[in-house]
C-alpha cells in the first residue's frame, strides 16, 4: 500500500523551488519595472527556508519520499547554515553584479536553484536522491562562472568546470552503479546492510565501487589529486561567483561525503580511512605549499580552500561521532571565513577596482581600518590563530584525531598549518605595512554592507572565543542524526 | 617567650626593609635629613630587637626558636615557607650585622653629606640589612638563597653607586659576575639537598643527615662520591664567591668603587662573611665529609697567605684594606675547615668590629686628603688627624693580632686549632696561617708608618687645609674602637674556650674533629692568655712582620726599592694578583668571548638561521614554485591528474 510521503519533511526544498520559479516570473514581467526584485525575492526565500528549519531543528528524524529523503537534525543544520550563510553570500555580491552589468535576474536564480540542489543533496538517503541533488546544485554553478559570456577567462573557467565536473559526476555514478550491482539497492540502509554483512569475493567489487565513489566526492570537495579545478575556476570566475562557489557547496560537499560516508558505507570504514587520510594529506601539503607561491589573492584562497578541505577530512578520517561532529564544525567555520574573505574581495571590487592581487590590498588599513581589521580577524582565523574560530575548529579536528591515536597524522597537520601560516599573514603585512604606490581612493561602503562585514567577521572571533554552543550542536546532530 | 622572640625576628627584620623602601620611593623629594632619620630609625629598632634577641638566646640560655612567618609557594609535596631559626648562631649574626649597619649609617651621614645620591645611598644600605638579616635569620636554604642574593645585588648596585664612573661600573659588573659563578654552584647543591633529601628546611636535613653519610653518587662513571661531599663542595663554592676564596676572590678589590662605608660594612664586615657563616650553618653536613673540610681549610689557608702577599705591594689605601679582608676570610674560613666553627665565627665578630673601624678610619683619611687614595702621597698624618691615628692604630693591632686587642683571641684560637687538627692538609694550611700572621705584620704596619708618620708628601695647599673628620664621622670611630680593643677578652672564654660555648648546639662538631674541646682543655684563662699569647709562634710572626714593616718603611725607606730591583719577579707576580686576573681574562673573557663568537657568527647565524630557519622557508618557497607549474592551465592535464588519482588508490587498495 502506497503512503503519502511527509511532504512537511521537505518544507524548505519546497518553498525554495516554488520561489525560484516566482523569482523567475517576476524577473521576466516586472524585471524592468521593479529593480532588484529577484535580489530581494531570492533573499526573504531565503530567510524563510531559515526560519522553517530553524523552527523543526530537534525535531524528530523523518525518514520520507519512500525511504529518498532523510530530514534529520544533521541535515537541518547544514541546511541552515547554506541557507545563513547563501544569504551573505547574496548581500555581498547585489553592487557587484550590478556594477559589472551581470544578468542580475539569472545570478540569484541559478544561485537559488543550486541551494535548492545543495538542500536535496543533504537530505538525500538514496543514491539516486543524492545524485539529483549534486547536479542540481552543480549545473547551476557552471552557468554562473559564465555569467559573463564575452569574457574569454569566465568562459574557460566554466568550459573547465564543467568538464572536469562531467568527468567527476560520472566517476561518482560509476560507482554507485557497481554499489547497486553489488548491493541490488540504492537506499543507503540497505546499502550499508549488505555491506556489512558483505562476504570476501563481494568486497573486492565494493572496494572497486567505493574509489569511484571517494573520487567523486574528493572532486565535489576539490580534494587533491582531484582539485585543479579549483584554482581556475576561483580565479576565473567573477569574484561574486567565486564567493558563492567557494561557501555554501563546500557545506554541501561535506555532507555528501559524511551520508555517503558514514550513511551508506560504515561497513568499508577500513578502506575509506587510509583513502581519506592519504588526500587529506595531499591536500593539506599542496594546498599550503602552493599558496605561498601566489600573488593571486584568489588563487591564494583557492589553495588555501584545497588544505582547509584536508583538515576537514581529518575529523571524518577520526571515524568516530566526535569525529564527524568536528567535521561538521570545522567545515561550516571555514563557510563563514571564506565567505567573510571572498565577501570582502567582493565588496571592494567596484568603482572599476578589480581586487585580484594581494598587492591590491596594500594600504587598507589606511583606506578602511575597519575594513582591515575585519580582513584581519578572518585571515587570522584561517591561519588558525586563537583565539579565533579557525583556532577552535583546528583544535577540535585534531583532538579528535588524537583521540583515535592518529598523533602522527596530528602532528603532520600540524606542521603544515605552520607552512600555511606565511602566506596568510603576508596577507596582513600587505594591508598593514605596505603603504600603497598608486594613491588610491578610501574604500566606503553601503550601510548593509559594512554591517554583514562587521557581523560576518566578529562572528569569527566571538565563534572562537564561546566556540562552546556551535560544538554542541555539531554533537547533538550527529548523535540523534546518524 | 617564644611569642616575644618571634615577634623581635619579624621587628629586626622588616624594620630595616620599610625604611628603604619609604626612603628608596621618596628619594627624589625627601630631604636629606629624613632620608637618614628614617633609615636610620629602622636600622636602630632592628639593632634593639637584636640586642635583646641576643640577651635572650644567648645570655639566658633560652632554646633555640624556630617558626613559620607564611607560607610563600606551595607546589605540590613541595612546601617552600618564608620561616625563621632564632639560635645562638643567628643572634650573634644578628648583632653583627645590625651593630656595624647602625654604625655605618650614621657615618654615612657625615661621608655622604655632599653626595647628590644620599637618599638613594641610605635606601640601599637598609635594604642591604634587610637582605643579610634574611640570610642569616632563614630557617631554610631558598630564603638563605633569597638573602644571599639579595645582598649581591645590594652589593652591586653600592659598589656602581657612582654608576658615572667607568671603574666603578666595571668593578659591579665583575662582582655579579663573578658572584655568579658561586650561585650557580650554590643552586646545584640547593638542589641536590632537595634531590636526596626532600626538602630545604634546616632542622629537616639536619635531621637526615646521619642516615645520608654513607649515601654515594656516581658523578663519572666508576668513581663513587658521597653525597654529602658533593653537596658541601658546591655548598662551598657558593661560599668561596661570596667570602672572595681564591680563586673567586677577583672581585672583591674591584668593589672597593663603591664608597667607602659601603666597603666597611658590605666588603668587610658583614656580606663577605655570608660564606662563614653559611658553612658554620650547614655545619652538621659537612662534618660528614672529610674530603669537603679538607678542601675548606686548604682554600682558606691559601687565601689567608696569598692575598696577604698581594696586600703588601698594593698602593691603594682602601685596596690594601680590602686584599687583608680576604686574607682574614681565609683564616675564618680555615677555622671552619678545621671544624673550630666557633673561633671562625668568633673571628667574623671581632673582625666585623676591627675591619669595620679601618674601613671607616681609612674613609675618614681619604676625606682629610679629599679623596686622595694613593698612600705614597700622604705621609706624617698623625699630627693633623690624631683621632682618626689613633683608632687606625687600635683596629692595626687588633688586626696584626696583638694581645690584648680583639683580633689577637680569634686569630690566636684559629691558629691552634688549625695546629690540632688532623685532617689532610692540616700541616700545610697550618704553616700558611703562621706566614699569614707575619704577612699581616708586614702590609698593615706599612700602611701605618706610610700613611701616619715619615714625610709629608701631599701638596702644599692641600697640607693647609688638612683637618679631622665631622663628629659623625669620629663618633662610630670611637665606638668601633671600644670592642676592637676588649671584645675579644670578654668573650674568648665563653665562645670559644668553653665546652658547648656561645653558639651552644647551633653548630654540630662530630668527635673526631672537636679540636675546640682541646683548646677549651689548654685555656689557661683570659688574662693568662694575653701573656702566653706572647710565647705563641702567631705572636713572634706577627711582631716579625711588624718589625720587618718598620725597618722597610721608617728605618731604611731605600730598601723596598732595593727589594723590588733584587727580586723583581716576585714583585711583578704580586702586583699582578699572581696573575689571576690575567688567567681569568684569557681564558674566560677572551675564550668565552672566541666561544661566543663562534655560536653566533657560526652556529646561530649560519646553522640555525641559514639552513635550518631560513633555509626550511626558502625551500618551501622553492617546492611551492616547483608545485605550481603542476597547474598548467590545460584541461587534460586535469583530467590526467584525476585518472590517475582514481587509478593510483584503485591499484593501491586492490593490489597491496
Amino acid at each position: 500500500m502506497q503512503t503519502l510521503p511527509v511532504f512537511s519533511a521537505a518544507s524548505a526544498e519546497i518553498l525554495t523551488g516554488i520561489m525560484i520559479c516566482v523569482t523567475l516570473l517576476a524577473q521576466t514581467f516586472l524585471g524592468d519595472k521593479v529593480k532588484q526584485i529577484a535580489y530581494y525575492l531570492v533573499q526573504i526565500s531565503l530567510v524563510a527556508a531559515f526560519i522553517l528549519l530553524a523552527r523543526e531543528l530537534y525535531d524528530p528524524a523523518i525518514i520520507t519520499f519512500s525511504g529518498m529523503f532523510d530530514d534529520d537534525a544533521f541535515s537541518r543544520l547544514l541546511k541552515l547554515s547554506i541557507c545563513a550563510v547563501s544569504f551573505f553570500v547574496f548581500l555581498y555580491s547585489r553592487e557587484y553584479i550590478t556594477e559589472k552589468n551581470m544578468p542580475s535576474g539569472e545570478y540569484y536564480i541559478l544561485g537559488l536553484s543550486s541551494i535548492l540542489g545543495m538542500l536535496v543533496l543533504v537530505s538525500s538517503y538514496n543514491f539516486l536522491t543524492l545524485f539529483m541533488g549534486l547536479e542540481l546544485f552543480s549545473l547551476p554553478v557552471y552557468a554562473m562562472v559564465a555569467l559573463q559570456r564575452k569574457s574569454v577567462i569566465n568562459t574557460e573557467a566554466a568550459m573547465k568546470y564543467f568538464i572536469v565536473g562531467a568527468i567527476g559526476s560520472g566517476m561518482l555514478l560509476y560507482g554507485i552503479s557497481m554499489f547497486y550491482g553489488a548491493t541490488q539497492s540504492l537506499n543507503f540502509a540497505d546499502v550499508a546492510k549488505v555491506v556489512a554483512d558483505s562476504s570476501a569475493p563481494q568486497s573486492m567489487l565494493l572496494v572497486f565501487a567505493l574509489v569511484f565513489v571517494v573520487s567523486g566526492v574528493a572532486f565535489k570537495l576539490g580534494a587533491v589529486p582531484f582539485h585543479m579545478w579549483v584554482p581556475d575556476v576561483y580565479d576565473g570566475a567573477p569574484t561574486a561567483v567565486t564567493l558563492f562557489i567557494s561557501s555554501a557547496p563546500k557545506i554541501a560537499a561535506m555532507a555528501m561525503a559524511l551520508r555517503i560516508f558514514v550513511d551508506a558505507l560504515p561497513g568499508l570504514v577500513l578502506q575509506w580511512q587510509p583513502i581519506l587520510i592519504v588526500l587529506a594529506i595531499f591536500s593539506m601539503a599542496l594546498g599550503n605549499i602552493v599558496a605561498i607561491a601566489q600573488s593571486n589573492i584568489k588563487r591564494m584562497l583557492a589553495y588555501s580552500s584545497i588544505a582547509h578541505i584536508g583538515y576537514a577530512l581529518l575529523g571524518v578520517i577520526a571515524a568516530t561521532d566526535e569525529g564527524y561532529s568536528t567535521a561538521i564544525f570545522y567545515i561550516i567555520s571555514y563557510a563563514i571565513m571564506t565567505s567573510g574573505a571572498f565577501g570582502l574581495l567582493t565588496v571592494m571590487s567596484r568603482n572599476g577596482v578589480e581586487i585580484e592581487n594581494i598587492a591590491d590590498l596594500q594600504g587598507l588599513s589606511d583606506r578602511n581600518p575597519w575594513l582591515a581589521f575585519m580582513m584581519l580577524l578572518v585571515i587570522f582565523s584561517m591561519a588558525g590563530i586563537p583565539p579565533f574560530v579557525g583556532f577552535m575548529a583546528k583544535v577540535a579536528v585534531l583532538e579528535a584525531l588524537i583521540s583515535v591515536h592518529l598523533v602522527w597524522l596530528a602532528a603532520l597537520a600540524l606542521l603544515f598549518a605552520i607552512i600555511g601560516v606565511y602566506y596568510y599573514i603576508r596577507v596582513i603585512k600587505v594591508m598593514y605595512f605596505d603603504s600603497s604606490k598608486a594613491k588610491q581612493q578610501a574604500v566606503n561602503l553601503p550601510l548593509d554592507k559594512n554591517i554583514a562585514i562587521s557581523v560576518n567577521g566578529l562572528a569569527v572571533l566571538v565563534l572562537g572565543i564561546f566556540p562552546g554552543s556551535l560544538f554542541g550542536l555539531c554533537l547533538s546532530v550527529v548523535h540523534t542524526g546518524f | 617567650m617564644e611569642q616575644t622572640i618571634h615577634t623581635l625576628t619579624l621587628l629586626a627584620v622588616l624594620a630595616p626593609l620599610v625604611g628603604s623602601i619609604i626612603v628608596g620611593l621618596l628619594c627624589m623629594r625627601i630631604p636629606k635629613i629624613i632620608a637618614h632619620s628614617i633609615t636610620i630609625s629602622g636600622v636602630a629598632i632592628s639593632f634593639l630587637c637584636s640586642c635583646y634577641i641576643f640577651d635572650m638566646i644567648v645570655l639566658q640560655g633560652y632554646p633555640a626558636v624556630n617558626f613559620i612567618a607564611y607560607d610563600w609557594v606551595t607546589s605540590g609535596s613541595f612546601n617552600l615557607d618564608m620561616g625563621f631559626l632564632v639560635d645562638q648562631l643567628t643572634s650573634v649574626m644578628f648583632l653583627v650585622v645590625t651593630f656595624v649597619s647602625l654604625l655605618v649609617h650614621i657615618y654615612s651621614v657625615g661621608y655622604m653629606a655632599e653626595d647628590s645620591g644620599y637618599a638613594r645611598f641610605f635606601s640601599y644600605m637598609s635594604l642591604f640589612t634587610f637582605s643579610m638579616l634574611l640570610l642569616v635569620g632563614a630557617n631554610n636554604l631558598i630564603q638563605l638563597f633569597f638573602g644571599w642574593e639579595g645582598v649581591g645585588l645590594v652589593s652591586y648596585l653600592l659598589i656602581g653607586f657612582w654608576y658615572q664612573k667607568d671603574s666603578a661600573a666595571n668593578g659591579s659588573f665583575k662582582a655579579f659576575l663573578v658572584n655568579r659563578v658561586g650561585d650557580f654552584a650554590f643552586l646545584l647543591g640547593m638542589a641536590a639537598i632537595l634531590d636526596y633529601f626532600g626538602t630545604i628546611n634546616y632542622a629537616q636535613i639536619f635531621a637526615q643527615a646521619p642516615t645520608m653519610a654513607a649515601t654515594t653518587i656516581n658523578i663519572f662513571p666508576h668513581s663513587p662520591w658521597l653525597v654529602v661531599t658533593v653537596i658541601c663542595i658546591l655548598l662551598f663554592i657558593g661560599a668561596m664567591g661570596k667570602s672572595a676564596q681564591i680563586p673567586l676572590h677577583v672581585w672583591l678589590p674591584e668593589s672597593m668603587e663603591g664608597p667607602t662605608p659601603i666597603s666597611a660594612l658590605i666588603h668587610a664586615a658583614t656580606m663577605v662573611t655570608a660564606g662563614v657563616f653559611m658553612i658554620a650553618r650547614m655545619s652538621p653536613l659537612f662534618e660528614l665529609s672529610d674530603v669537603a673540610l679538607s678542601l675548606v681549610l686548604v682554600i682558606g689557608a691559601t687565601t689567608a697567605l696569598f692575598t696577604g702577599l698581594i696586600a703588601i705591594v698594593q698602593t691603594d689605601i682602601k685596596r690594601i684594606i680590602a686584599y687583608s679582608t680576604m686574607s682574614q676570610l681565609g683564616y675564618m674560613v680555615a677555622a671552619n675547615g678545621a671544624s673550630a666553627f666557633s673561633a671562625g665565627i668568633f673571628h667574623l665578630l671581632t673582625h666585623a668590629c676591627f675591619k669595620a673601624l679601618l674601613f671607616l678610619a681609612a674613609g675618614s683619611v681619604i676625606i682629610a686628603m679629599h679623596h686622595e687614595q694613593d698612600i705614597f702621597k700622604m705621609g706624617n698624618l698623625k699630627k693633623y688627624i690624631p683621632t682618626t691615628y689613633v683608632t687606625f692604630l687600635i683596629g692595626a693591632l687588633a688586626l696584626t693580632a696583638i694581645p690584648p686587642f680583639a683580633g689577637f683571641y680569634s686569630k690566636d684560637a684559629i691558629i691552634e686549632a688549625v695546629s690540632l687538627s688532623t685532617i689532610p692538609g692540616a700541616t700545610y694550611s697550618y704553616f700558611c696561617l703562621l706566614l699569614g700572621a707575619f704577612v699581616t705584620g708586614v702590609y698593615t704596619f706599612r700602611l701605618i708608618f706610610v700613611v701616619f708618620h715619615g714625610e709629608e708628601k701631599m701638596s702644599n695647599s692641600l697640607r693647609q687645609v688638612l683637618h679631622e673628620s665631622p663628629k659623625t664621622v669620629r663618633f662610630p670611630l670611637i665606638i668601633l674602637a671600644i670592642p676592637s680593643v676588649i671584645i675579644g677578652a670578654v668573650l674568648a672564654k665563653p665562645m670559644v674556650y668553653t665546652m658547648m660555648g656561645l653558639l651552644g648546639n647551633s653548630v654540630y662538631v662530630a668527635s673526631s674533629h672537636d679540636v675546640a674541646a682541646e683548646l677549651a682543655a689548654d685555656f689557661p684563662g683570659t688574662f693568662a692568655i694575653i701573656f702566653s699569647g706572647f710565647l705563641h709562634a702567631p705572636f713572634w710572626f706577627a711582631a716579625a712582620g711588624i718589625f720587618v714593616s718598620w725597618y722597610c718603611y721608617v728605618k731604611h725607606p731605600s730598601l723596598p726599592v732595593q727589594v723590588v730591583e733584587k727580586a723583581s719577579w716576585a714583585y711583578k707576580a704580586c702586583v699582578n694578583k699572581l696573575g689571576f686576573d690575567a688567567f681569568n681574562n684569557i681564558i674566560f673573557v677572551h675564550g668565552l668571548k672566541k666561544f661566543s663568537d663562534f655560536l653566533y657568527y657560526v652556529t646561530d647565524v649560519k646553522w640555525i638561521d641559514g639552513w635550518v630557519v631560513a633555509g626550511s622557508g626558502n625551500g618551501i618557497v622553492r617546492i611551492s614554485n616547483l608545485a605550481k607549474k603542476l597547474q598548467s592551465g590545460y584541461l587534460y592535464h586535469y583530467a590526467f591528474a584525476m585518472i590517475l588519482g582514481l587509478f593510483g588508490l584503485l591499484i593501491w587498495l586492490l593490489v597491496f
